[in-house]
């Protein structure tokens, strides 16, 4: 069961311990949105920003526990290409609402 | 004179390793590379899902028909398959065979449950007037939605000819990257997922 063996793609093997651990979070994680939802429970906004913040933990919990990231040296390669991907998915997602936004508002008004 | 065949084997033997072990490097880091590129799939989806999020065409709403129950139980099948294809993992790296076979064989069961699932729901949302042509908005949620499933589907094609190369060649080096990569893919839809339920369902049943 050790933990940090290197296996193919320089990515450290994981044990049950670490696995464990990730679906636990994951599923903490994930019932208190659904529960906040289905419950009714909180402001419209208190929720959504809870979703917003539980979704991006988890993504960055199974990117440990599961995918075994841990920005070390042997993943500089995969550790800069994450990060580039992040960006060009920002920019793709928060471009498009910016952009249909102004064009949502210039059509009301009439331009 | 047998001492120096010896050191000679020994040395030819350790950069024979070295070799495998920067090819499956290669090999995993390409596969990395087009994990990026779904990933980038995924985001225009996204974003015209977003952009899409209001046009319901004064037709049904996700707020009529999400059922976030159903949503929960999806999404614990997923999360589940997602912890048992690392179980599947450890019985690989141990070379184990009966562990690894077992814990592929209850990963492909979850992941063909949830997609069981999927498709029930999109014959329910059909039936109920929500279909890809009904507006905007269902148009954005179907082409997401759908491309995940399909990318699952993929997933689970894959595992059923990896299990036959498993049965035939055993843990031979391809079959390790093969699997590798495949462990890759698999935890990838499952992110991919958590954005699609809290994206779609969670904010679309408010």
């Amino acid at each position: 069961m050790s933990s940090s063996e290197t296996g193919p793609g320089g990515q450290a093997h994981g044990s049950v311990k670490e696995y464990v651990t990730g679906l636990i979070l994951s599923i903490v994680l994930t019932v208190i949105p659904f529960y906040l939802v289905m419950t009714g429970t909180g402001s419209d906004a208190f929720v959504v920003i809870t979703i917003v913040v539980a979704a991006i933990a988890q993504i960055m919990v199974q990117m440990v526990f599961f995918l075994h990231m841990n920005g070390s040296s042997e993943q500089t390669w995969l550790t800069a290409s994450a990060i580039y991907s992040v960006f060009i998915v920002l920019f793709v997602v928060v471009g498009s609402l910016w952009i249909f936004e102004h064009l949502n508002h210039n059509m009301l008004m009439g331009h | 004179m047998t001492a120096l065949t010896n050191d000679h084997d020994l040395h030819d033997h350790d950069d024979h390793h070295h070799h495998e072990a920067e090819a499956a490097d290669r090999y995993m880091f390409g596969f990395w590379l087009y994990i990026i590129s779904d990933c980038l799939l995924f985001a225009t989806l996204f974003a015209t899902y977003a952009v899409m999020g209001q046009n319901f065409n004064n037709e049904i709403t996700p707020y009529e028909l999400f059922d976030l129950g159903f949503v929960a139980v999806e999404t614990a099948l997923l999360l589940l398959s997602s912890f048992t294809f690392g179980m599947a993992m450890l019985g690989a790296n141990a070379e184990n065979m009966a562990k690894m076979k077992f814990w592929l064989i209850v990963t492909a069961l979850l992941g063909l449950s949830f997609l069981g699932m999927e498709i029930y729901e999109f014959v329910h949302f059909s039936h109920e007037g929500a279909t890809p042509q009904t507006s905007g908005y269902w148009t954005s949620f179907y082409s997401l939605v759908a491309t995940h499933g399909l990318h699952v589907t993929a997933g689970l094609i894959w595992m059923f000819f990896l299990f036959i190369h498993f049965n035939r060649d055993g843990f031979t080096n391809a079959n390790k990257i093969r699997l590798a990569c495949l462990s890759l893919f698999w935890h990838f839809l499952d992110i991919i997922w958590i954005c699609v339920f809290s994206f779609v369902y969670l904010r679309g049943a408010m």
